[in-house]
């Protein structure tokens, strides 16, 4: 919230390829976060360019962010960041409803991709009553209903067990089989290894970018 | 606009008030407060405007009492101090001279003013009351009401010097059997059979006089008190759309003449204006509903500015939820128009509420003060626009005070909104 500015990253380029499964690493401090910020439109770029599906992404205000992150972007985030209190069928038709859909095709919509996370029982829940890879499900599932361009995941198994990782990974891996592009800020090593993809930062520059041999989740 | 009637928009606004009930009353509790207040005040002095209107509606508003008293100047020869006597004479001057008297009724009374009253009896039950002399257009000023069956003193009665009399609610209490009919019957007033002809509903106001009076005519009045032409007062109504105090003036000034008084003496006629009070008295209830009004707005405005500030703090409280709506795609027009609109609701609801509140209130004292003549308080209301401009100013001013937290909820980045944990 300070007004000291910081420069965190320092000269990035890469491209990402439509039904890329990228994993963005580094340890904290890397800018592996603010990366992903700025591509999330959460954040502004100072210098550079960015284009998201041969669309440029620049004098942004807060409107046309907005409306770009709704059409274009999904996210998962490490703390589910789903509504308390609404229900995890409400929570899903939430980016429907900022994009003016008629109530009743919300909640179609979202029923159904609530059926592909394998939720659909849990629909009437609240997220208090979901486990973590339940909760994090709801958000994929909450992330997928606008058919994103790009789904953007910060830690996403940050706080959740091995076993619920692996889960919400295989979950991961079968979005991208459809075809669907995914990058993920991760500082887990075998969560890396799940995807297509792995780039490494330090310090704010590109150490390393590579090809990996998907390893399945599952 | 267009959210405003979209339902959707309301279902958002349902399920963030819903989630936080406690807070949602304790906000509501202010602008409730201000407005039960704000109608509870507008009605009461409604109702005590009503209740002095009623108090002066037993005689006419524009009537004027004017009596003799001392000289206080030495004029044409006579020495000051000296006592003037009104006359029945003075009646038909004042008619010719003064213009705007609608009606004037010279009186005299015994059993008031030092004076002993008359002794009644009849049969084996007696009493004390005052005797009044009067003339028909007594009635016709101060509006008493007789009771059926009866009727006040006519021309009839004073050409004759008939023996009638018109006697109180507590005379007839007093000397009369419960479920007698006091008309036609004889009573002895002084050693004279007087035969009653109606009974008058007392009404409190008007200065003097109660429920006891006996009313007979001026004729006999003064044949058995043996007051010759001799006046107590006059009772005058002026026309009504004539100034009073100029009326006044004027009658006090042709007196002045034809008793040989100074003009300039003050004190040798006493008068006494209803009119003016009535004016007077309507000024100062308009003054107390200008001030509940000026009352009620302000805690209302107190109500809403406790609104603004505990939106403010939920804002702060839903940074987080603000966030993930932002990420989701809210524009910040969209956020900005939730809380106001959260504002504006919980505005209005509270609004209807108190409104509500506050005529319940109104109901209650009005059904314990209807009974009580005595106490200045009938029906009181709330003129619609009064309502209706209440409920404006509340969507305006929730509007407003709803920019502030709502401005301050599209300000956090969301990216910052994300970030706190």
């Amino acid at each position: 919230m300070g007004s000291n500015s910081l420069h965190v990253l320092k000269g990035i380029n890469f491209n990402v390829n439509e039904g890329e499964l990228v994993a963005i690493m580094g340890s904290s401090g890397s800018g592996k976060s603010t990366l992903l910020n700025i591509l999330g439109m959460l954040d502004l770029l100072d210098k550079g360019t960015y284009d998201l599906d041969g669309v440029p992404i620049k004098d942004l205000d807060e409107t046309k962010a907005a409306n770009y992150r709704n059409k274009f972007l999904g996210f998962v985030f490490q703390s589910f960041n789903l509504i308390n209190y609404k229900t995890a069928l409400e929570n899903v038709t939430l980016p429907l409803y900022y994009q003016g859909v008629n109530r009743k095709v919300r909640e179609a919509k979202a029923l159904e991709y609530l059926d592909q996370v394998g939720l659909k029982e849990w629909a009437t829940h609240l997220p208090s009553e979901l486990s973590g890879g339940q909760k994090q499900r709801v958000a994929i599932a909450r992330a997928m209903i606008t058919q994103p361009k790009v789904l953007l995941a910060d830690e996403l198994t940050g706080a959740l067990d091995s076993k619920t990782s692996k889960e919400v990974m295989a979950l991961i891996q079968e979005i991208n089989k459809s075809g669907k592009t995914i990058l993920i800020v991760t500082h887990e090593e075998d969560i890396a290894k799940m995807c297509s993809r792995i780039v490494r930062l330090k310090d704010g520059v590109i150490m390393e970018d590579k090809r990996n041999k998907m390893v399945k989740a599952i | 606009m267009k959210r405003i009637f979209d339902k959707d928009t309301w279902q958002e606004i349902f399920g963030s008030i819903q989630k936080n009930k406690v807070r949602t009353i304790i906000t509501m509790i202010g602008v409730l407060w201000g407005i039960f207040i704000y109608i509870a005040l507008a009605g009461s002095s409604k109702g005590l405007d009503n209740g002095f209107e009623r108090a002066f509606q037993s005689i006419a508003s524009n009537s004027i009492f004017v009596w003799a008293q001392y000289t206080s100047i030495p004029y044409g020869g006579y020495k000051s101090q000296r006592a003037i006597q009104l006359k029945l004479g003075d009646v038909e001057i004042l008619k010719k001279r003064v213009k705007g008297i609608k009606f004037i009724a010279p009186r005299n009374v015994r059993g008031i003013f030092g004076s002993s009253g008359g002794n009644i009896v009849r049969g084996n039950k007696t009493g004390t009351y005052a005797i009044y002399g009067e003339f028909p257009e007594y009635i016709k000023i101060a509006s008493s009401k007789i009771y059926d069956g009866g009727r006040f003193i006519n021309q009839t009665d004073i050409k004759n010097e008939r023996k009638v009399c018109v006697i109180g609610e507590r005379t007839q209490l007093e000397l009369f059997e419960e479920d007698e009919n006091p008309i036609g019957k004889f009573i002895s007033i002084n050693k004279i059979n007087f035969k009653v002809v109606g009974v008058h509903k007392f009404v409190q106001g008007g200065g003097f006089g109660d429920d006891g009076d006996i009313y007979i005519p001026f004729a006999t009045f003064r044949k058995i008190f043996n007051t010759g032409d001799d006046v107590g007062w006059f009772m005058i109504a002026a026309d009504e759309n004539i100034d009073g105090v100029k009326v006044e003036r004027d009658i006090k000034a042709t007196l002045k003449e034809i008793h040989t008084i100074d003009p300039n003496d003050e004190r040798a006629i006493g008068g006494f204006n209803l009119g003016e009070v009535f004016r007077k008295t309507m000024n100062f209830a308009n003054g107390l509903t200008f001030l509940s009004l000026i009352v009620g707005i302000a805690t209302i405005l107190a109500g809403v500015v406790g609104i603004g500030n505990i939106l403010l703090i939920s804002v702060k409280e839903r940074t987080k939820e603000i966030g993930i709506r932002r990420a989701l795609g809210a524009t910040p027009s969209e956020v900005r128009s939730q809380i106001i609109l959260e504002s504006v609701f919980l505005t209005v609801l509270a609004g209807i509420i108190g409104i509500i509140l506050g005529a319940l209130v109104l109901y209650g004292i009005n059904a314990a003060t209807v009974d009580m003549t005595d106490f200045p308080y009938t029906n009181p209301t709330v003129p619609i626009p009064y309502v209706l401009g209440a409920l404006a100013l509340m969507i305006i001013l929730g509007t407003l005070i709803g920019i502030i937290p709502a401005q301050k909820a599209v300000n956090v980045k969301p990216i910052d909104a994300l970030r706190e944990e």
